[in-house]
């Protein structure tokens, strides 16, 4: 089995659905931190099966935890000093969402003018319901 | 600075001031005939409609305002991929409120969002087209002399007609309305209108396939043309582009004072035989068009006529 180390100071990811993690990794722009993280794919996972992880060596305030609220509330976000875990971050729906998702609707503006920006606004919280801010079409998510 | 998307963009008591106007317009025409002295409305048509365009155009030189713009993409920058954005920062220098039809869903909203000026919605491909929805709000409250305690038929394509969206929503804020949706299935509402404008605010509706079943029971007719246009394909529409003719046969079946609206143009969907019936007000609807944009105009640009 393979064994990554424990991070000193920084977050980490876990219960991510296995496959996922790259996804994250760009949708929270973890490529633009210049410090070390660790992506573990197909972890073993007693509740899960399989799971992906992402460790990160730096402050969670550096990334935007209200896209990984969209992406998917349910994983874990674990604040990590001096080696422990300290807290558990709550994951929300984020109120606007910019440039995550796009409007796959045809007949929206956005699909031909390609220098706005994707926003998205929560209209419905508890249906978890997002609609384009141009055409209000709905965004149909997967999870 | 105020621009206009949505209908909804007008809380109710503001519509009816926007409505007390409109009927003071049309009682007292001469008093309003230089309020727009020395303003200019552009009216820019990404997508040709006469009408739409005709009504705003008549409304501003009613109001003693002067016009100008384009009738379709093809005359003009956007030919060139001028942004929509680009555009109504150039059309802002020229004119002081502009009303932007686009086949795009959200170009007006765009548009409003980097205008100096006034920016109205004329209708944006399926999504809103509140000036519409002013016209059938105005028609249904001069009518009615009030907007609530009333049962509404919306008949024909309830699916892709934008003008039956903005109305439901509009009229939804009104109390003791009851919505009779009459389409075929393929036609329905969309589910963001059934679920998240009735049934989320227990408003009573119900959706039937005959017209004929429910005449008896309406206030108004809404009646609505299914669009070539929307269709993806030549023989759905002709499938069903016949479904709902209203002729003398089907008025006998309504009340005496149940009256017909349509947004126009009609193709066949209400038969000319019906036109002389007093019940059929959809070219009345069309003159409230004109009062209604007025009304609107003037509000936008904060002009107030003793």
């Amino acid at each position: 089995m393979l064994n990554v180390g424990k991070i000193n100071e920084g977050f980490v990811l876990d219960h991510i659905p296995a496959g996922t993690c790259m996804d994250i990794y760009r949708d929270l722009k973890l490529d633009k931190l210049d410090c070390c993280v660790a992506i573990i794919k197909n972890a073993r996972s007693n509740k899960m099966g399989k799971k992906d992880i992402i460790k990160v060596e730096a402050s969670v305030d550096l990334v935007d935890l209200n896209i990984l609220g969209f992406i998917n509330h349910n994983i874990t976000v674990n604040i990590i000093k001096d080696g422990e875990i300290v807290d558990k971050k709550e994951l929300r729906l984020p109120k606007k969402i910019v440039n995550i998702i796009h409007c796959k609707n045809p007949r929206c503006i956005t699909s031909i003018e390609q220098e706005l920006k994707q926003i998205f606004i929560l209209t419905d919280e508890k249906k978890e319901i997002y609609r384009c801010k141009y055409c209000e079409e709905k965004y149909k998510r997967i999870n | 600075m105020r621009h206009l998307m949505s209908p909804l963009d007008f809380t109710t008591d503001e519509l009816d001031k926007l409505f007390d106007l409109a009927n003071d317009i049309e009682i007292n025409p001469a008093k309003y005939a230089h309020a727009c002295d020395g303003k200019k409305l552009a009216t820019c048509f990404y997508e040709p409609s006469t009408r739409t365009r005709l009504s705003f155009e008549a409304a501003m030189l009613n109001l003693g305002g002067n016009v100008l713009g384009f009738a379709d993409a093809n005359s003009s920058s956007v030919k060139k991929g001028e942004s929509v954005a680009d555009t109504i920062r150039i059309i802002s220098c020229y004119a002081d409120i502009c009303a932007m039809r686009h086949n795009k869903e959200g170009a007006p909203l765009v548009a409003s969002l980097h205008s100096d000026i006034p920016v109205i919605n004329a209708g944006d491909g399926g999504h809103q087209h509140p000036t519409q929805t002013l016209t059938d709000l105005l028609t249904i409250r001069t009518l009615n002399s009030k907007l609530g305690d009333l049962v509404i038929g919306l008949c024909g394509d309830l699916k892709f007609g934008r003008t039956v969206h903005s109305l439901i929503e509009a009229l939804a804020r009104y109390n003791n309305i009851t919505f009779i949706l009459i389409s075929p299935e393929e036609l329905r509402i969309p589910d963001y209108i059934r679920e998240d404008v009735l049934v989320s605010n227990n408003i009573e509706f119900k959706e039937v396939e005959r017209l004929e079943d429910v005449l008896g029971e309406l206030d108004f007719l809404y009646m609505t043309r299914v669009q070539k246009e929307r269709f993806f394909n030549e023989e759905d529409y002709v499938r069903m582009k016949d479904f709902y003719i209203l002729d003398k046969a089907k008025m006998a079946l309504a009340r005496e004072n149940m009256y017909v609206l349509h947004p126009l143009p009609r193709v066949n969907e209400i038969s000319v035989e019906i036109d002389d019936d007093p019940r059929a007000v959809y070219f009345k609807q069309a003159k409230y068009g004109v009062y209604a944009r007025m009304a609107l105009i003037l509000t936008l640009l904060d002009i107030h006529v003793n």
